[in-house]
């Protein structure tokens, strides 16, 4: 029922969505057809190459879509943040079915069908026209549906870079853990498969049994590449490049300060290019070295660690420092922090907190033997999660922590299955199930101050992006932050309104 | 087409040879089996011929011309190929299957639609909607006169058959074979067939060569093959049990 709702309430955006969704498929596995074809018959030709071609693309089909993505985004003609990298990643999936379905098509002509072609006078190319490309129709028509069903469903992932489609919904759901809004986008994409199979089914068996004219095949083929080139020429012409690109990370603090930096561009009379929900921090930090992203926020720690593959210092504002001189010499400005660490945080209930009177981590110490912790697998494992909190407070429960999933924890504190967690700082949740956050008095955690990284040479270009980031200095307190969170999260609220309801109140 | 092979030696590169010294003069219009068993290069004979293969030593001459100058596919065009696996197309109608090569040679439509209907019916398809059937509705025996239809069609002046009817039931062999050689009688072609059957050789041939070890060991009438001493030889002709008289031109 809450689907169908979803589905009224966002009618055109769906319809814009599914078209998109259908047209990066339509085109990358058209450009696939157009190279795979000619690529397998070259691999039944020269066997060697094509023993080389088949290993290769079978080496590209097994790298994870994501990290297809990542690697090809810095790339020029091919990468960028948007449509172009989604279409050479879906062109790439798409290629395997087609080379092989082309090769094994053309291998397993009957070999005296070939060997009478040939004693028939038959040149090479009239024995590939004539005789094994018609005979290996069926076959291609195969490798093509099952490219297209796999284009469908890997196309999902496009949202992660901004060239949209009906994945936009579903990493919009996962970031919210909204499962309507995740099957608004995975119910279409499964019809869409499901369409796309039937109408090549039928048309392969008509192509099987229509007398088959390759003159005229080919004119259709060329009218349809034609039309498809303007198609593809029409949909993504490049808009203006004066606009300021933001990005985001694909959770809800993430979008909310992506649309944040966007609207506080926007009052800076500066136009926004939104490319919210993009699949991660490898993602957003190719895409902003690349220039397809000129401003997003990153967390100092994360910064440190992720990004630049070194050991956070504890104090927050060394951390800081480190942070801003390793993007400088990348060409990448790091501004104020925003006022919040989104780093993690040891919960109790609140009641305990206050019955107790527990105020900082160390305070545990006086309740611990009668407590059971619960914490993320990870957290449980890693030398700076749990045991290094241990060694560093003198920590020794009652009972053995408990791992469990990170979206159950907050529940089992709330419902006493555990009486102490490791959670997010800035988790909407805190707020919603009355949790208290002890203070981590002797800096064990890492800092993860929020702070927006922008290109140098944008900043440089435009400097009202300067005076956009200088206004949001030390602008959201963490408590500010798990508000807006639990605004979104908590009570299903639009982020644009959350964010512009904010900025008026900060005026 | 007359052929004439000098002294001709093949192999595949190894240690064995498949044929060595052979020698053998085919006339205009005469029909020569070569008879063998399997294994002994009675195929690679044939595709020495229409240049599928090039001689290793010695000289394969097509109308006095050595393979080796003639252009593979247009000496390929003029040569009619049958063979047990017959090959035709199966994504096309029997009449397409005709057509080829005609249609490779660019004759015009029309006439192209009347030489097939003529060949049709000159191998016994002319009745029905045969022309417009596909292979996989066709019976054993039907097959092989498309088969045999489609290589005639150019009005090729030489004939290679390779194991020709071996896959069909006595009954239509039988038969098919008479028709051939009324179809022979009259178009005169140039016939060179191989096969491991004798009594195929002689229900065909004008004369008839025994294979092995790479060559030639006799070649004759069917007459005097039929009664010749080499033991290689009678242990072919001694698996004909009896000759039936509809055999025997």
């Amino acid at each position: 029922m809450r689907l169908l709702q979803f589905w009224a309430n966002h009618r055109d955006e769906v319809a814009a969505l599914l078209l998109q969704h259908a047209t990066l498929v339509l085109i990358s596995t058209t450009a696939a057809v157009i190279a795979g074809v000619p690529l397998g018959i070259l691999a039944t030709r020269r066997p060697r190459i094509g023993r080389w071609m088949l290993g290769v693309v079978n080496v590209a089909q097994t790298i994870p879509s994501l990290a297809l993505l990542g690697f090809l985004l810095p790339l020029p003609l091919v990468g960028g943040l948007g449509s172009r990298t989604a279409l050479t990643t879906l062109w790439i999936y798409a290629l395997l079915p087609i080379l092989r379905t082309t090769v094994s098509g053309i291998q397993q002509v009957d070999r005296a069908v070939v060997e009478a072609g040939v004693a028939m006078g038959m040149t090479n190319r009239q024995l590939l026209w004539l005789v094994e490309l018609p005979l290996a129709v069926p076959s291609i028509m195969g490798g093509i549906r099952i490219a297209t069903v796999i284009g469908i469903a890997t196309a999902t992932i496009a949202a992660a870079i901004g060239a949209g489609g009906l994945g936009e919904y579903i990493f919009r759901g996962l970031s919210m853990a909204d499962s309507t809004t995740i099957l608004a986008g995975a119910i279409p994409a499964a019809a869409l498969a499901l369409a796309a199979d039937a109408v090549l089914g039928w048309t392969g068996r008509r192509l099987a049994s229509a007398r088959l004219s390759m003159t005229l095949t080919l004119k259709a083929a060329g009218v349809a590449v034609v039309a498809l080139a303007i198609l593809s020429g029409v949909t993504y012409a490049r808009s203006g490049s004066d606009a300021v690109v933001v990005g985001s990370k694909n959770f809800t603090e993430q979008v909310i300060l992506g649309e944040l930096l966007a609207q506080r561009l926007e009052a800076e009379g500066l136009r926004v290019d939104r490319r919210l929900n993009l699949g991660g921090t490898f993602i957003c930090d190719r895409a902003l070295r690349s220039g397809d992203l000129d401003v997003y926020v990153e967390y100092t720690g994360t910064a440190v660690t992720a990004v630049f593959h070194q050991s956070v210092p504890h104090d927050p504002r060394v951390a800081y420092d480190r942070t801003r001189e390793l993007y400088a010499a990348h060409g990448v400005t790091v501004g104020r922090p925003l006022g919040f660490n989104n780093t993690f945080a040891i919960l109790v209930r609140g009641e305990d907190a206050r019955r107790l009177g527990l105020r900082t981590i160390d305070d545990l110490r006086r309740v611990m033997d009668r407590w059971t912790p619960g914490f993320g697998h990870e957290f449980l494992q890693r030398d700076d999660g749990y045991p290094g909190l241990a060694k560093v407070y003198g920590l020794q429960f009652g009972s053995a922590p408990r791992g469990m999933d990170l979206s159950l924890i907050y529940r089992a504190l709330a419902d006493g299955t555990v009486d102490v967690i490791a959670g997010d700082a800035t988790s909407a949740l805190i707020d919603a199930l009355n949790l208290t956050a002890l203070d981590d008095n002797r800096r064990y955690f890492p800092p993860y101050d929020a702070v927006p990284v922008a290109r140098t040479a944008s900043m440089l270009r435009q400097p009202a992006i300067g005076r956009a980031l200088a206004a949001l200095a030390g602008a959201v307190s963490e408590g500010e932050m798990r508000r807006l969170n639990a605004a979104v999260d908590v009570d299903k609220r639009d982020v644009r309104d959350v964010v512009r309801e904010f900025l008026a109140r900060a005026r | 087409m007359v052929v004439r092979f000098e002294d001709v030696g093949f192999d595949r590169g190894g240690e064995r040879m498949i044929l060595a010294g052979l020698n053998l003069a085919v006339d205009s219009g005469e029909i020569v089996a070569i008879v063998g068993r399997s294994g002994v290069g009675k195929t690679t004979l044939l595709k020495l011929v229409n240049r599928l293969l090039l001689p290793t030593s010695g000289a394969v001459l097509v109308d006095g011309r050595d393979t080796r100058d003639w252009d593979g596919i247009r000496l390929r065009r003029h040569i009619g190929y049958v063979f047990q696996e017959i090959g035709l197309f199966p994504h096309m109608t029997v009449e397409d299957n005709v057509a080829v090569v005609p249609r490779l040679e660019h004759w015009p439509a029309d006439r192209i639609r009347s030489r097939v209907s003529e060949l049709l019916s000159l191998v016994g398809l002319g009745t029905g909607d045969f022309g417009a059937r596909r292979p996989h509705e066709l019976s054993g025996g039907q097959r092989q006169r498309v088969g045999l239809a489609r290589a005639l069609a150019a009005d090729p002046r030489m004939l290679l058959m390779d194991e020709p009817f071996g896959a069909l039931d006595p009954v239509t062999r039988v038969e098919i074979r008479r028709e051939f050689k009324r179809i022979h009688a009259q178009l005169r072609m140039t016939v060179i067939l191989v096969t491991h059957d004798i009594a195929e050789a002689f229900a065909l041939a004008d004369r008839v060569g025994v294979i092995a070890d790479g060559t030639l060991i006799t070649l004759g009438a069917p007459a005097a093959v039929r009664t010749a001493d080499d033991p290689r030889v009678r242990a072919l002709v001694d698996t004909v049990p009896v000759l039936s008289p509809t055999m025997v031109p």
